[in-house]
C-alpha cells in the first residue's frame, strides 16, 4: 500500500511539474497574440504606474482603445526583456526607458522611429537630442536628470565663479573649522566616478566625443584625447594629492557627510535631496563653476517612452505617446510621479514655479549634453573610471601618458 | 516520502523480498482512491499537454509540439502499465532534469555556434524591415500635411491638404493628384465616391496605414508622404534603398552598397555594417575568436594563473580553517560549543552579494572599518593596490567559504568512530599523530569530492570578484581592459558583454563551454586521484 501511495504522489508531482512547465510555454506563445487585438500594452515602472492610469483612462474614453499597463521593474530587466521579446513578435507596444538604452535598442532594431511632428519644438533641446540616435528620433522624452552644484547656505553665502575659487572658498571654510571637506565629489576607490567628474572634464575642453545639437554624437571624433584632456588629467592628480577629490568618498558617504553639514559644496543629483532635507540642510542648487577654459556641461539622462518596431498597433501607439504622453497634463502628472524636471517646456515652467529645486536642476540641465547611448558606453565608463581613479589616487604615473593610453583604448572600444 | 520509505523500496534484498508481495497485491487490486488520483492527475497532464501542443502547432513549432506529445504518451504508458516501479520514481526527476538542466546546457551549446547577441537577435526579414523604417527620415523643414484617410472599394488613400490649401489625393504607388474635396475650414475632409474613415476606422487599418508611402509626384526622389497618426502626413525621403533582387541596401546619397555577405548583416565593401543584423549559424567561429581575440589572449596567462591561485588558495584555506575550527568545536570539553558553532557558520547565512558589498565598504581606504578601527586610521589601499586587492579578495573569499567547510567537517568528524581514536591513543599517538594518521585520512574520504566541487565553484566565482573589485584595479598603462583581480570568467564577461559593442551571447557561450571543459578535466583528474583515498575504507 505504501508503495502505491508513493507512486500516486510521484504521478501527481510529475504531472504538476509538467503541467506547470507546459503552461509556462503556452502562456509565452499566447502573449504574442494579444498585440494583434486593439489593446495597447505599455510597460511602465512602479513609480509611474499610478499617474499613468489616468492618462490611459482618458485615452480609452477618447479613442476606445484599451490601454493595458504592465508594471515592470525599471532597468536591465525591462530593457533586456524588450530586446528579447520584440523580435519574436511579443513584448509591449510601448515601453518607458532611459535614453542611454537607445543605442542598444536601435542596434537590435526593436524601436520604431517616432515622428513628433511640430510638437518637437515644445520640448527642451537636450531632451529631444537625447532621444535621437543617428539623426532619427525614437522616443518621447518625459523627464530629465542631471547633476548640479549644491551649496550649503549656512556655510557659504555665494558660489564662486570658478572651480579654483570654489576650492579656495571651501578650504577657507574648512580652515575656520566649520566644515570638514572643502567640496564633496562622489567617487569610488576602484572606478572613481566619471559621471560626476564629467562637467569638470568638459570645462577643460575634453568632452568624450564631438557633439552637435542636430546630429548628435560623432564617436569617430574623440575629443577626450585633446590637449585639454591632458590638462584635466594633471589637475586630477593635483586635486587627488591635495585631497580635494578623494576616491574614498563614495556616493553614500558624500551624501551622508553633506547631509551632516560637513561640507559647503557638493556635486549632486536630485536623488540626494530627500536626505539633505531630512538632515535639515539649507541648500542652494546652482550651475557648476567653470574649471577650465570652457563652460562645464554635465550629462543629462532623459527618460521617455519608446514604441516597439513590431507593434501591431503602430498608429494607436503613436497617438498615445505623442499626443497623450506628450501633453502638458501628462507631463505634469509624470513629473508628480518622479519629481524630475519635465521635458515639455510649458510643463517645466509650471513645475519649476511649484518647486524651485526642480526649476534649478532643470536650468543646469539645459546647459548639459545628453548622455551618450552608444552600445559601447559600458566599456567607455570602465576605461574612463579606471584611469581617473588611478590619477586621483596618484598611482597613474605621468598623467599625460595615462590619459593618452586611455584615449587609445577608447578609440579601440568605439572604433571596433 | 520519508527516508525509511525510500530505503525500504530500493534498499537491501531482504527488504525488497518483504515488499514485493505487498506491492503485487496492491497493484492487483489498488484502492479506488489511488486509481482516482492516478486518473485525475494523468488526465490533467494530458489535457494541458494537448492544449499546449495545439498552441505550439498553431505557432508552427512542430518540433516542440511533437516532443510534448511524445513525452506525455511516454509518461502515460509508464504510469498506467503495471510494474516498472523504478521508472515511476525516476520520471519526475528526469522531467525536471530535462527541462531545467539539459535544456539550458543544450541551448547554450547551440548559441555558441551562432552569432546571437546584440545586433543579431532576430530574423533577416525583421532586420530588413527595421532598416527600411530607419532609413526613412522626415525631410528637414518640410511642412506637415493635414490629412484624412479615405477608402474606396477596399483601397485606402490619403486625402491631404497641401500648404497652399489645395486638396490632393493619392495612395500606395499612386502619386498625389488634385481632388475636388469638401473642405471643413481650410482642411479637406471628404471627397466624392470615397468614404472618410474615423479614428476607429483608421485603427482597424493601422497595420496597412503605418506601412503606406504615398509618392508626392511621379519622381520618387521628391519623397513620399507617410502618416504616423492618420491625421497628419509628413514628407519622408529614404536615405537607403533596399534592392530586393540584389538583396542589398544602397545609400541614396553616396551610392555605397551594403550586401549580405553571410556575416549576419549588410556589409559595405569597406567593412561598415548596417545594424540591426540577424542571427545566423557561424560554426566554430566563436571558438576560434575565443582563442585569437587579442583582449583575451594578451592577458590570458596572468589571468589563468591568478584564477588557479584564487581557486586553489580558497579551497586550501577554507578547508584548513574549516577543519581546524571543526576539530576545536568538536571537543566535548569546550563550553558553549553550540553558541560558538552558530557564530562560526554565520557568514554562510548572508548572500554573497550582500557580504561582498559590505566588505567593499569595510575595505574603503579612509572610511572603512578595517583601516579606521583595526589599523588606527592608516590609509591602506586595500582595493586599489594590485597586490593588496588580490590579498583582499583571498581574505574575503576565505571568510565567505570556511563556514561551509566547517559544517561538512563537523559532520564528517562525528562519523569517525571513537574507538579508532581511542586505539591510537592506547598505542601512544599524540594529538597531532591522531589527527594526521587517523582523522585527516578519514575526513578526506568524505571531503575530497567536496573540495573538487569547491574548486570548480571558485574557479567561476564571478559574484565575489565582481561585487568586490569588478576585476580592478586596472593596469592603465596597457591597452587592455583587464584588472589585477580579474579571473577567467570576469575577463570573459568584460570581453563578451562590453568590448565588442553590446552583449555577444555566442562568444560568451563558447567561452563558457571552454571553461566547462577546463574545469571538467581538472575535476576528472582529481576524482581519479581521490579513488586511492577511498581504498582506505
Amino acid at each position: 500500500m505504501k508503495v502505491n501511495r508513493s507512486a500516486a504522489t510521484a504521478i501527481f508531482a510529475g504531472s504538476a511539474i509538467l503541467a506547470l512547465a507546459l503552461t509556462g510555454c503556452s502562456a509565452g506563445g499566447g502573449g504574442g497574440q494579444s498585440s494583434t487585438s486593439a489593446t495597447l500594452t505599455v510597460w511602465v515602472d512602479a513609480n509611474r504606474v499610478e499617474e499613468m492610469q489616468d492618462i490611459a483612462a482618458k485615452f480609452e474614453d477618447d479613442k476606445g482603445i484599451k490601454v493595458e499597463l504592465v508594471q515592470k521593474e525599471y532597468g536591465d530587466v525591462m530593457r533586456n526583456d524588450f530586446i528579447q521579446q520584440v523580435p519574436a513578435g511579443e513584448g509591449p507596444d510601448v515601453m518607458v526607458g532611459g535614453n542611454d538604452w537607445l543605442g542598444q535598442l536601435v542596434q537590435n532594431g526593436v524601436v520604431a522611429p517616432l515622428e513628433l511632428g511640430d510638437t518637437a519644438a515644445n520640448f527642451s533641446d537636450v531632451a529631444i537630442g537625447a532621444m535621437t540616435y543617428d539623426e532619427v528620433t525614437y522616443g518621447l522624452p518625459v523627464s530629465l536628470e542631471n547633476i548640479a552644484l549644491l551649496r550649503n547656505t549656512a556655510l557659504a553665502s555665494s558660489t564662486p565663479a570658478t572651480w579654483d575659487e570654489l576650492i579656495a572658498a571651501g578650504q577657507a571654510v574648512v580652515a575656520s573649522g566649520a566644515a570638514q571637506y572643502p567640496v564633496l565629489v562622489p567617487s569610488d576607490p576602484v572606478d572613481s566616478d566619471p559621471y560626476h567628474l564629467y562637467p569638470l572634464q568638459t570645462s577643460y575642453g575634453a568632452p568624450l566625443f564631438a557633439f552637435d545639437a542636430d546630429s548628435g554624437y560623432d564617436t569617430s571624433e574623440l575629443l577626450v584625447g585633446s590637449e585639454g584632456g591632458n590638462a584635466f588629467a594633471a589637475k586630477l592628480v593635483e586635486w587627488g594629492a591635495a585631497g580635494i577629490i578623494n576616491t574614498s568618498i563614495t556616493g553614500d558617504i558624500a551624501r551622508d557627510e553633506f547631509a551632516a553639514g560637513k561640507a559647503p559644496f557638493m556635486l549632486s543629483g536630485p536623488w540626494n535631496l530627500p536626505a539633505f532635507q531630512e538632515g535639515g540642510i539649507d541648500y542652494a542648487i546652482e550651475a557648476i563653476p567653470q574649471a577650465g577654459p570652457d563652460a562645464p556641461t554635465p550629462f543629462v539622462g532623459v527618460q521617455g517612452f519608446f514604441v516597439s518596431s513590431q507593434s501591431k498597433n503602430a498608429i494607436a501607439a503613436n497617438e498615445f505617446v505623442v499626443n497623450y504622453l506628450g501633453s502638458e497634463e501628462a507631463q505634469l502628472a509624470l513629473y508628480e510621479a518622479g519629481g524630475r524636471p519635465p521635458a515639455l517646456n510649458s510643463a517645466f515652467e509650471i513645475a519649476s514655479a511649484e518647486n524651485p529645486d526642480v526649476g534649478a536642476f532643470g536650468e543646469v540641465g539645459r546647459t548639459g549634453v545628453p548622455m551618450p547611448s552608444i552600445p559601447e558606453m559600458g566599456a567607455v565608463w570602465d576605461n574612463l573610471g579606471a584611469t581617473q581613479s588611478a590619477l586621483l589616487n596618484g598611482t597613474a604615473g605621468d598623467p599625460t601618458e595615462a590619459w593618452q593610453a586611455m584615449t587609445e583604448r577608447l578609440r579601440e572600444v568605439v572604433g571596433g | 516520502m520519508t527516508t525509511t520509505e525510500l530505503q525500504s523500496s530500493s534498499g537491501t534484498d531482504r527488504s525488497r523480498k518483504r515488499q514485493r508481495p505487498i506491492a503485487r497485491a496492491a497493484a492487483g487490486a489498488p484502492s479506488t482512491w489511488v486509481v482516482l488520483i492516478k486518473i485525475i492527475s494523468l488526465g490533467v497532464l494530458d489535457a494541458v499537454v494537448i492544449y499546449a501542443a495545439f498552441i505550439l502547432a498553431l505557432n508552427e513549432d512542430w518540433v516542440l509540439a511533437a516532443v510534448a506529445l511524445v513525452a506525455a504518451t511516454l509518461i502515460n504508458w509508464i504510469y498506467i502499465r503495471r510494474g516498472s516501479l523504478p521508472a515511476k520514481y525516476l520520471i519526475p526527476g528526469t522531467v525536471f532534469l530535462l527541462i531545467f538542466q539539459m535544456y539550458a546546457i543544450v541551448y547554450s551549446g547551440y548559441v555558441a555556434f551562432t552569432n546571437y547577441g546584440d545586433g543579431h537577435i532576430g530574423s533577416k526579414e525583421a532586420a530588413v524591415e527595421a532598416l527600411i523604417n530607419k532609413s526613412l527620415t522626415r525631410v528637414p523643414d518640410s511642412p506637415a500635411y493635414p490629412m484624412v484617410v479615405v477608402e474606396q472599394f477596399g483601397q485606402l488613400s490619403f486625402l491631404v491638404t497641401d500648404p497652399d490649401g489645395e486638396a490632393l489625393i493619392g495612395g500606395e504607388d499612386r502619386p498625389l493628384q488634385p481632388a475636388d474635396a469638401d473642405l471643413e475650414g481650410d482642411r479637406a475632409v471628404a471627397v466624392e465616391g470615397y468614404t472618410t474613415l474615423d479614428f476607429a476606422g483608421v485603427l482597424a487599418e493601422q497595420e496597412q496605414l503605418a506601412a503606406m508611402s504615398v509618392p508626392l509626384t511621379d519622381d520618387p526622389n521628391d519623397g513620399a508622404l507617410r502618416t504616423p497618426d492618420g491625421s497628419q502626413a509628413f514628407v519622408y525621403s529614404a536615405k537607403m534603398q533596399y534592392d530586393e533582387t540584389a538583396d542589398a541596401f544602397i545609400d541614396t546619397a553616396t551610392g555605397k552598397i551594403y550586401e549580405d555577405t553571410g556575416d549576419g548583416a549588410f556589409v559595405a565593401a569597406d567593412g561598415t555594417q548596417l545594424m540591426p543584423g540577424w542571427k545566423i549559424d557561424v560554426g566554430f567561429e566563436n571558438f576560434v575568436r575565443a582563442f585569437t581575440e587579442e583582449s583575451i589572449r594578451g592577458p590570458l596567462i596572468a589571468v589563468v594563473l591568478w584564477t588557479f591561485v584564487f581557486a586553489g588558495f580558497t579551497v586550501a584555506a577554507t578547508f584548513a580553517v574549516g577543519v581546524f575550527l571543526a576539530l576545536i568545536l568538536n571537543d566535548w570539553r569546550l563550553r558553549f560549543r553550540r553558541t560558538f558553532r552558530v557564530l562560526v557558520i554565520l557568514p554562510y547565512a548572508f548572500p554573497v552579494f550582500l557580504s561582498a558589498l559590505i566588505w567593499s565598504g569595510m575595505l574603503n581606504p579612509q572610511f572603512g572599518f578595517i583601516n579606521q578601527v583595526l589599523f588606527g586610521g592608516a590609509q591602506i589601499p586595500w582595493l586599489t593596490d594590485p597586490i593588496l586587492a588580490k590579498f583582499s579578495i583571498l581574505m574575503v573569499s576565505l571568510w565567505l567559504g570556511y563556514p561551509y567547510m566547517f559544517l561538512v567537517a563537523t559532520g564528517a568528524l562525528q562519523s569517525i568512530p571513537e574507538e579508532l581514536v581511542e586505539a591510537a591513543k592506547v598505542d601512544g599517538a599524540g594529538p597531532w599523530a591522531v589527527f594526521r594518521r587517523i582523522k585527516l585520512p578519514l575526513l578526506m574520504v568524505s571531503m575530497a569530492p567536496l573540495l573538487i566541487a569547491s574548486f570548480a565553484f571558485n574557479f567561476n566565482n564571478f559574484n565575489l570578484i565582481y561585487m568586490l573589485t569588478r576585476g580592478g584595479p586596472q593596469d592603465i598603462t596597457t591597452d587592455m581592459n583587464v584588472g589585477a583581480t580579474d579571473i577567467l570568467i570576469t575577463l570573459v564577461y568584460k570581453v563578451a558583454f562590453g568590448e565588442t559593442g553590446g552583449r555577444d551571447f555566442g562568444l560568451a557561450s563558447a567561452f563558457s563551454i571552454i571553461i566547462f571543459v577546463l574545469v571538467a578535466v581538472i575535476s576528472v583528474i582529481s576524482f581519479r586521484r581521490t579513488k586511492t583515498l577511498e581504498e582506505l575504507n
